[in-house]
């Protein structure tokens, strides 16, 4: 009897560590990706998000632990014995090959006639919307178009899963929103797993079904975008996704009696108005100082200092007028339901 | 309102108005910036080479030994006579074994020193690639006829590895062996392969260094085995670098003259060929006329290299 893992478990991760010299790049991570999913692998740069995800192309061994492509063994084998294929993060487009010849590179080399393999990446190129650009070198498109071809490229082969590595990190914003849309949209089509490493939170929650979060090599948390924004379960997922004020310790230990840290939303901080005032029980409220007041357009954002804390706010402009807002040195006192603060497994940042 | 300007600029004003003069006008700067080198690469270099080509138009006259400066054809069609000929084929078969021994030593090192050394390992294979050429090219061919020679070092390995018989053999293959090491083809070939071999490796490691690994990553990614990333990706990136190497290894050997001279059989070179005849024959017109079959080698040998899209990388 063979024990098969997860038939629906399309990568799985099992206290899988890759370490250089000293460096623990990745440190114990074990996390299962079911077939199908989009998941996002979200951490600031040296989190170990890429490593992870060139684990499972096989560009890196793993130093402990095993990693599963479909119940099979991967750690071992090469890269070019994996159902998976790469977007990477600068395309890595064969610069002396045409566009249609960089398309079909993958199915040339694995034997396929010359016509079928030009066929199909024609195919791949109008799906991109990239039809007449087969004859173009990769240095004469654009950025947004050379991300096009990278995504024709590996698409082609027809690949289980598809790991993209910060695909649109050198997009400018107009462009990277506009892909993220393309991308969604083709993941829904093809129903393939997508594995999405990125440092951009808003990326991973818009787009994702579960986002795991990585710091120093290790997961904090994996879940779902929404989950991860509303009940954080480390002070660095609530500093990291999203804006989030984690009040440490000391000053929870004054406002809530409590000695354990929490985080609130920018967002659920009020100024102080009379009508909060009906259910006190469930208001915490604290005396501040305004030191800045920064003007985002629709929203102002205002730095209270609290204690020895930095407190941030999000004030709508639509609400209030200009004389409204606090001004610079004012004394104010902010307030939140007890019910928005989250409390936070570790005290370290 | 008062607003003071602080001069900060101590020089002269007329140097002040001669670099803004310079910075406004930048086709003056540039004009001064390059006629110097222009004049030098321009008169010197190419200047002189012009003045060699024409004078392969001269007719020697063999009875006074004198040169005229009446045009002719007459040295290039020399160059076709039997024993001439014999001479630039003899160069350009070694030539092109050079080049190819010196690509197949140096790529396998080149491609170690940048994919896998460590930066003491680059540093320490750097200095060793370079460490040859910083002595004298001559004191190193001597060296090499004393190595060869029969009371040398390397018949003492091979004596003593008692492979004797086996060289033997190999001596007495025709066009590659002949008495000894030193007066066979085979040790000339050894020498140039030695001397040359820098030159191949540099460039091939300057054009390895630019491949990104993420392009050899890539490829394996979309199922490419070791061999068809080295055939597909890696090679034709390379090629330009390799046609860099072997246009050194290649021109180098077709107009060397020290070496043919000190070490393999008699027969001469298009080195010694020219030597010969602007020296102590004093035929300078077709001298001129052999210095010109290099060129043309180097120019087919590009345009074919650019035909097979060797260039289409850069």
């Amino acid at each position: 009897m063979v024990a098969i893992s997860n038939a629906f478990t399309a990568v799985e991760f099992s206290t899988v560590s890759r370490h250089y010299g000293d460096v623990r790049a990745v440190d114990d991570v074990s996390i299962a990706v079911a077939e199908g999913e989009f998941f996002s692998m979200l951490g600031p740069s040296g989190s170990g998000k890429t490593t992870c995800l060139r684990l499972i192309a096989g560009f890196e061994q793993p130093s402990m632990g095993s990693i599963k492509i479909f119940g099979k063994e991967a750690a071992g084998t090469p890269p070019y014995e994996r159902e998976v294929n790469t977007v990477f993060q600068d395309y890595a487009l064969f610069p002396h090959m045409n566009v249609v010849d960089n398309v079909a590179y993958g199915l040339r080399v694995k034997g396929i006639t010359k016509p079928e393999c030009y066929k199909l990446a024609e195919q791949a190129l109008e799906q991109v919307a990239l039809a007449e650009y087969g004859q173009r070198k990769p240095g004469e498109l654009s950025g947004g178009q050379r991300q096009r071809v990278a995504l024709a490229r590996a698409l082609v082969n027809k690949p289980r899963v598809l790991l993209l590595d910060e695909p649109l990190g050198a997009l400018d914003l107009k462009l990277r929103e506009q892909m993220q849309l393309e991308l969604k949209t083709l993941h829904k089509k093809l129903g393939i797993t997508f594995i999405y490493v990125t440092h951009d939170q808003s990326e991973a929650l818009s787009m994702s079904d579960r986002v795991a979060v990585f710091s120093r090599g290790r997961i904090e948390q994996v879940d779902t975008p929404r989950n991860l924004y509303m009940n954080p379960k480390t002070s660095f997922v609530a500093d990291f996704v999203g804006t989030s004020n984690v009040i440490k310790s000391a000053l929870a230990q004054q406002l809530t009696g409590r000695n354990q840290s929490f985080s609130i939303r920018p967002e659920h901080i009020k100024l102080e108005t009379n009508e909060l005032n009906d259910k006190q029980n469930d208001i915490i409220k604290v005396a501040g100082e305004v030191v800045d007041i920064q003007y985002h357009g629709a929203t102002s954002k205002v730095e209270v200092s609290v204690g020895n804390q930095m407190l941030f706010i999000v004030l709508s402009n639509t609400e209030l007028s200009e004389a409204e807002l606090p001004k610079i040195s004012q004394k104010l006192n902010l307030c939140w339901s007890r019910n928005r603060m989250v409390m936070l497994e570790n005290q370290v940042i | 309102m008062q607003s003071t300007i602080i001069n900060t600029d101590t020089s002269t004003p007329f140097r002040r108005k001669f670099s803004n003069t310079l910075y406004r006008k930048n086709n003056l700067f540039l004009f001064l910036l390059l006629t110097p080198p222009l004049l030098w690469f321009g008169v010197v270099y190419l200047g002189s080479l012009f003045a060699l080509l024409w004078q392969s138009f001269y007719t020697f006259d063999s009875f006074s030994m004198a040169v005229t400066n009446d045009l002719t054809l007459e040295n290039y069609r020399s160059l076709f006579d039997a024993t001439n000929f014999d001479i630039i084929l003899r160069t350009l078969t070694m030539a092109v074994a050079v080049t190819l021994a010196t690509a197949l030593i140096g790529f396998p090192i080149a491609y170690y020193m940048t994919r896998y050394g460590s930066r003491a390992e680059k540093g320490f294979f750097y200095i060793a690639v370079m460490l040859p050429m910083w002595a004298s090219y001559i004191v190193k061919t001597y060296a090499w006829t004393v190595i060869l020679s029969q009371q040398g070092i390397l018949y003492w390995c091979i004596n003593h590895l008692g492979l004797s018989s086996v060289l033997n053999h190999v001596l007495q293959i025709p066009a590659i062996g002949g008495n000894t090491l030193a007066t066979s083809n085979l040790g000339r070939f050894i020498v140039f392969t030695y001397i040359w071999l820098p030159f191949m490796i540099l460039p091939i490691q300057a054009a390895l260094e630019r491949v990104p690994t993420n392009l050899l990553q890539a490829s394996a990614d979309l199922g490419a085995k070791p061999a068809q990333t080295f055939r597909r990706v890696l090679l034709p990136l390379v090629f330009p670098g390799v046609v860099a190497g072997s246009i050194f290894t290649f021109s180098l050997t077709l107009g060397d003259y020290i070496i043919p001279q000190l070490i393999g059989p008699s027969g001469l070179y298009i080195g010694t060929m020219v030597y010969t005849m602007q020296g102590s024959v004093g035929n300078m017109p077709l001298a001129a006329a052999f210095t010109v079959v290099p060129i043309t080698l180097i120019f087919i040998y590009l345009s074919l290299a650019k035909r097979t899209g060797a260039f289409d990388a850069l």
